[in-house]
């Protein structure tokens, strides 16, 4: 019974493989849940979902899961007694008590619930006679008739909500975050070792072969410890349909910033002109001339742009075409002075690139990087550090 | 089960968490913890070893640290040193084998608890490179040819703090446990089992300050419980009164020794000023 538990997370979602599962089954096996249904659901979950980020849609495969294991077999075997009996008679107001006994009373409502789901197999909701929910029938969840009773599902009833129906983990979902790993390691691909510093490392081959030479005495010979070497300079455009990307991009350079040895990033908007900035936490903070950041980061620096390039092409190719103020000097202008400082130098766009031949734009700002656009894909990454490496 | 991991008088654990330790305990799988920094991962460690009677192995991970180091590391220096110095240790391979965390928690006697703290710390690659040995709990010593395998696996708890992502194949291996920070109730009596004479109205002013400060958006580091016990034991120590703390939060002050719950420049100044401008919500 615990395999369609299996079937319905990895539908869900949840990447679950056999090697948890049969360590789920040993440890129900082991005694660790002992019958209790809140152990049991701990022991799934510590089980089956692998990361904090699983758990929410564990949660809503193991409220599914549940619900239909009671309507297909005996749901009163598994529902504690006081689901139907004493908890619910307590929440019911005097009036709803009134109308029960418009139905014939709780018993006989108990009853036509038993009858219902004897011959109701499969899950249901809407309508208004079948068990589900968010219909008007006096069965199901979320329903609004005052004598309904509540199977599974959230309802006014305290004791009824179950810790996994309570999704406390929603908010730690996100599929943005989903295969960073695997652009972690594509950016891994950046670093660059040289020795520097001070000769604190054996270097064994220079000693192997000193101490021949040495007729056998042992010399041994120092060398410095390789370090990474990498300098990166991340520009992020800001601000309207960017933010969402540009959280994800920040993310995943920081992440990776051990592989770097600098990484310096500053914000624009839409196209760079004059002046950048350093924070954008609370507006704009640590504003800079363009200028001075080329004087400042010297040309050894990684440059990666972050933007979607999507504009009025004015914003790019006129002076005083940026939105925002008046720029003197047109954002062409301004690229190409950074491109020329930076050699190496890669912008990537969250956008599609499907759909970057519609969109001016775009093409404007990837004929002046010279065709050094890639998507925010994983082979686009994998592009763009080896543009980066050359 | 012989033993059963349940809250101490000095660590409140959660049922799911004693859930997750159990399986870990009888199916001697490694549990993995997670969680905002300060919520005990650590310290989950020591009660585990405590309420099963076994030694505490701790590796500290680092970023320079390389699995290998976990099992052995042959002092190759010290044995081409002695062979100048005409030692007889020398044709010993095995007297410069010195053994890592990993070796010395296989071998304990009778078995041990072996913490892996902080595994996100390393290089990417490294919970790859453990997989086989935590999975079989052996290894080979290429050196002597030796085969070090557990007599009796040892409990082993890995805590991240997520600055890396663990890769799948490692985490198909663990249990799982991410501790959700504590909510009031669950404080209170954490803060009750570290300071069982504290008076409740202290507690209460406290807790409500310390739920103040965690909620000023834009923190770059929220304190958490470890900061909240240490402040507390200030609060203690320095004689502050419920009635102190009342009147700072009705003036809209910032809270006494509020070095030890904020601690960077920029957090504290972002302190003063919400608090400053908005008064405590309460």
């Amino acid at each position: 019974m615990f395999l369609g538990l299996f079937q319905d997370l990895r539908a869900g979602g949840v990447p679950v493989t056999f090697t948890e599962f049969f360590a789920f089954l040993r440890a129900i096996r082991a005694g660790v849940a002992e019958h209790e249904l809140e152990s049991f659901y701990y022991l799934a979950r510590c089980s089956l979902a692998r990361d904090e980020r699983y758990i929410d849609r564990f949660d809503r495969v193991f409220t599914a899961w549940f619900e239909r294991l009671g309507e297909i077999e005996d749901p009163f075997a598994l529902v504690p007694e006081e689901w139907f009996e004493r908890d619910a008679m307590r929440f019911f107001t005097e009036e709803e008590k009134a109308r029960i006994k418009e139905l014939g009373g709780f018993e006989e409502l108990m009853e036509t619930l038993r009858k219902r789901l004897a011959e109701q197999r499969e899950k249901h909701g809407g309508g208004a006679k079948w068990i589900g929910t968010g219909g008007r029938s006096p069965f199901g969840a979320g329903g609004y008739n005052p004598a309904g009773v509540r199977v599974g599902g959230e309802g006014g009833q305290r004791r009824a909500v179950k810790v996994w129906e309570k999704r406390e983990f929603q908010d730690f979902d996100g599929d943005v975050e989903l295969g960073t790993r695997q652009m972690k390691m594509a950016l891994r691909r950046l670093r660059r070792f040289t020795r520097e510093g001070a000769k604190d490392e054996l270097d064994l081959d220079e000693t192997i072969t000193r101490t021949a030479r040495n007729a056998g005495y042992l010399d041994i010979a120092h060398r410095a410890e390789r370090r990474n070497r990498v300098k990166v300079l991340l520009l992020l455009d800001v601000g309207g349909s960017m933010d969402d990307h540009v959280r994800v991009v920040e993310q995943l350079f920081s992440a990776a910033r051990t592989e770097f040895k600098h990484l310096e990033t500053f914000y624009f908007h839409n196209c760079p002109y004059e002046r950048m900035w350093r924070t954008n936490k609370n507006g704009r903070e640590g504003l800079i001339d363009t200028a001075e950041l080329l004087r400042t980061f010297n040309g050894d620096f990684r440059l990666v742009f972050v933007g979607d390039a999507t504009m009025s092409p004015y914003e790019i190719t006129q002076p005083g075409g940026s939105v925002e103020h008046w720029n003197k000097e047109a954002g062409a202008v301004w690229m190409q002075r950074i491109l020329d400082h930076f050699e190496r130098a890669v912008w990537i766009n969250p956008e599609p690139d499907q759909w970057w031949q519609g969109t001016p734009s775009i093409q404007l700002m990837s004929k002046l990087m010279g065709g050094r656009m890639v998507p925010l894909t994983l082979a686009g990454l994998e592009r763009a550090t080896a543009v980066l490496r050359s | 089960m012989d033993h059963r991991f349940e809250s101490t008088s000095t660590y409140i654990a959660g049922e799911d968490l004693a859930v997750a330790v159990n399986a870990a305990v009888a199916l001697e799988r490694p549990l993995l913890v997670k969680g905002e920094p300060g919520t005990g991962k650590t310290v989950l460690a020591e009660e585990i070893a405590q309420s099963v009677g076994l030694p505490l192995i701790s590796w500290n991970v680092k970023s320079t640290t390389k699995a290998s180091q976990g099992l052995y590391e042959y002092d190759a220096v010290a044995r081409l040193r002695d062979s100048q110095l005409g030692s007889d240790k020398v044709h010993d391979i095995s007297n410069y084998i010195v053994p890592g965390k990993l070796w010395e928690a296989f071998t304990a006697e009778g078995g041990a608890v072996l913490l892996i703290d902080e595994i996100d710390k390393a290089d990417i690659e490294f919970p790859n490179d453990l997989l086989a040995e935590l999975d079989r709990m052996e290894f080979h010593v290429y050196e002597t040819g030796e085969l070090v395998k557990a007599a009796r696996r040892p409990i082993v708890v890995i805590t991240s703090n997520n600055e890396k992502e663990l890769p799948d194949a490692f985490l198909r291996r663990c249990f799982f446990h991410y501790i959700r920070f504590p909510d009031g109730a669950t404080m209170a009596s954490i803060v009750r089992a570290h300071f069982p004479e504290l008076h409740k109205d202290l507690l209460n002013e406290a807790l409500g300050m310390f739920f103040g400060v965690r909620d000023v958006p834009g923190l770059k580091k929220r304190p958490s419980t470890s900061e909240l016990l240490d402040w507390i034991r200030l609060l203690v120590i320095e004689h502050v009164t419920p009635e102190m703390l009342e009147a700072r939060t009705e003036k809209s002050e910032v809270p006494p020794f509020m070095g030890s719950l904020v601690k960077n420049e920029q957090d504290m100044d972002r302190l003063a000023q919400w608090v400053g401008s908005r008064g405590w919500s309460r």
